[in-house]
């Protein structure tokens, strides 16, 4: 018998109250991202996961610790929920060996060690076969771990994701495919590159059991995700979730958005998966003014603590730029 | 099971791969093997034939032809904690999994902070002489050489091909091992059976009036055109490259700051070759010592086209080796 507890997420007000705390604090933390960018001190791409945060919070609390997860370039609300410091997140951004990949990575690139946090891949789609192969050394070795995988729908378009289903369920290997199809390539919707715009489909004709979940709703996630958990623990194979969400900003900072409505948007962000759980915890009585203040206060002071952290972090040594290449010494 | 060929017995560069293959599954319950028709088919040049048998569908693994996918999926399990073998059938499809070898495997760790790596062999054949035409016949290593992050081996002689493998699965770093095509059948004994290291160059005949630097599919074809040198009374010394990447620079300056005189001898094609990279290091480092120009013998710059006698013309031959050595000395 299914342990009906390991399925269905605790709604215990506590638990709900930690669910709008991560998403609070993805949300802050982005806003402060894109403050900063303005004032460049943080470079380079920046992808704000702000609208989709109902995904990441829902789906990393079905996981263990010794699961493996690997994300992609829009990871900073995968790394927030996976436990990664926001001190170390922000000092990445920065680029400061403080950072969680030392500086080294940057926005698209966090990496945390402790919590099997594999990245940060920024080739659409790169992430897929790695994490096929996470789950093969989780079965090799006899682990009770699994192998979870973010990816937006663009990815769907790549052989990569085809292989990686394929071989996943031929070996049925303990992989968890969680696609947020947030409905946009960068600027090409969904429709306009695929024949077969279902994504859950395409996963069945793999026979990799695929579900449509409601990206905005934090516990429909969390629940699916429990499902599928359950259901790869027990071996058999790989499971596909479609986590229909929408990204409030632009794909980048470089992005004039000509690609959609902002009808579309204001629509979209009437279903805020933030404004939702707060709505539905005040309606039952499980949240009260006093607890989204104090949420917000304390966001606030983590962000704003980050931010000094990041300030007051070091630069890596010109000396040791070629480190971290090889292991050891190798000549080039 | 099979008994280990000994020293003094008989073995092909095909074999040696296989014997080098087992020992490793042998002593490390990490190590499996993957890739395209390794296990029922026995491999696509026959290296991994029996291996399904002794070690069981776990740990010798067919994939689809799928190389993203499989390659991905050895960057994954090394970074799990196995040492994955991923066999490519050729370095030709390899193409298909450039994306994981030169954006995952070659960057991770440096990406990560050095938090992770992946400790993970790839094994492919390469080069061309088996009238396998244009999509079958690269020699792609150079190109794979220019990326740091990875190391790349070039296994030519039968020792190399017996122990290089160990070293590489010992390494914590990706290594590429490239296989030439025109190796596999090539027979003797075993003349030094212990470890071998993938840092250095060597030098396979010693000489003193011309250094001629080649690697895998190649050397045999230059130690003949310094056969040939030696019957007009010019002594070539040879080096092995062995290691395309981290080169060993050190070996090929000593030799031609002795020689004076350099011939570089690449399968792949002159324009960006790793020919032209061993050359700008002669430049760089012997350019005082030098009594000639570098002197280059690459694969024409063609698609290898299918007829014998088309494809021998575009590929480095003994002649045009031992012509290119005797320019450097004005002969």
């Amino acid at each position: 018998m299914t342990d009906v507890h390991a399925i269905k997420p605790h709604l215990s007000r506590e638990h709900l109250l930690d669910l709008l705390r991560e998403m609070v604090r993805i949300r802050r933390f982005e806003e402060k991202c894109a403050e900063l960018y303005q004032q460049e001190k943080i470079r380079g791409f920046l992808h704000l996961y702000i609208g989709e945060e109902a995904v990441a919070v829902g789906a990393m609390r079905a996981l263990e610790p010794g699961d493996a997860v690997v994300a992609t370039y829009r990871e900073h609300g995968h790394a927030l929920a996976r436990g990664v410091s926001m001190d170390a997140i922000m000092a990445e951004m920065y680029g400061k060996i403080e950072g969680c990949s030392r500086g080294r990575g940057g926005s698209m690139h966090l990496f945390d060690a402790a919590t099997r946090f594999y990245g940060g891949n920024a080739i659409v789609g790169g992430g897929l076969p790695v994490a096929v192969g996470l789950g093969l050394a989780e079965k090799m070795q006899n682990r009770s771990g699994l192998a979870a995988c973010f990816f937006g729908e663009g990815a769907v378009a790549e052989g990569e994701f085809h292989e990686s289903l394929n071989l996943s369920e031929l070996w049925k290997l303990p992989v968890l495919f969680l696609c947020e199809n947030n409905l946009y390539a960068m600027g090409t919707r969904l429709e306009r590159s695929e024949s077969q715009p279902d994504i859950h489909v395409k996963a069945q004709s793999y026979n990799v059991p695929a579900e449509v979940v409601d990206g905005m709703d934090v516990v429909a996630v969390e629940a699916a995700t429990r499902k599928a958990v359950a259901a790869i623990r027990s071996g058999s194979g790989p499971v596909l979730l479609e986590c229909r969400t929408y990204r409030f900003r632009a794909h980048s900072m470089f992005d004039p958005q000509l690609y959609r409505d902002k009808a579309e948007v204001e629509e979209w962000r009437r279903r805020d998966p933030i404004d939702r759980l707060i709505s539905w915890t005040r309606q039952s009585g499980a949240l009260h003014d006093a607890d989204l203040a104090a949420i917000e206060a304390a966001v606030v002071k983590e962000v704003d603590r980050s931010v000094e952290f990041s300030e007051s972090g070091k630069w890596e040594k010109l000396e040791t730029l070629t480190a971290d290449v090889y292991a050891g010494e190798v000549p080039p | 099971m099979t008994t280990l060929p000994q020293q003094s017995q008989e073995i092909s560069y095909r074999e040696a791969v296989r014997e080098a293959i087992r020992e490793a599954m042998v002593g490390d319950p990490r190590v499996f093997l993957m890739g395209e028709d390794v296990g029922r088919y026995g491999g696509c040049y026959a290296v991994t034939k029996g291996l399904l048998d002794e070690f069981g569908p776990e740990r010798i693994r067919d994939t689809p032809l799928s190389e993203s996918a499989f390659v991905g999926a050895g960057i994954g399990a090394a970074l799990g904690g196995m040492r994955p073998i991923v066999e490519v059938m050729t370095v030709n499809f390899s193409l298909l999994a450039l994306d994981q070898i030169v954006n995952n495997a070659a960057t991770l760790r440096h990406m990560s902070g050095g938090q992770f790596e992946v400790p993970l062999v790839i094994r492919m054949a390469t080069g061309a002489g088996r009238q396998l035409a244009a999509q079958h016949s690269h020699s792609l290593e150079g190109w794979y050489a220019h990326i740091p992050g990875i190391k790349v081996l070039a296994p030519a002689t039968l020792e190399d091909a017996r122990f290089m493998l160990a070293a590489a699965l010992a390494d914590p770093n990706p290594v590429l091992i490239f296989e030439h095509v025109m190796l596999y059948n090539m027979t003797g004994t075993l003349a030094d059976a212990g470890p071998v290291d993938i840092r250095s160059a060597k030098v396979r005949r010693s000489g003193r009036d011309v250094t001629l630097i080649a690697y895998g599919g190649t050397l045999f074809k230059t130690l003949a055109a310094a056969e040939m040198l030696a019957k007009e009374g010019i002594e070539a010394e040879v080096i092995d490259l062995r290691v395309l990447r981290p080169l060993d620079t050190g070996t090929i300056l000593a030799s031609v700051r002795r020689t004076r005189r350099a011939v570089i001898v690449d399968e792949g094609w002159r324009s960006g070759s790793l020919s032209a990279e061993v050359s700008a290091r002669i430049a760089e480092g012997a350019f005082w010592d030098l009594d000639a120009p570098v002197e280059r013998v690459c694969s024409a710059e063609v698609p290898i086209p299918y007829p014998r006698h088309l494809e021998e013309a575009a590929l480095p031959q003994p002649p045009g080796i031992a012509a290119a050595a005797k320019a450097t000395l004005g002969r």
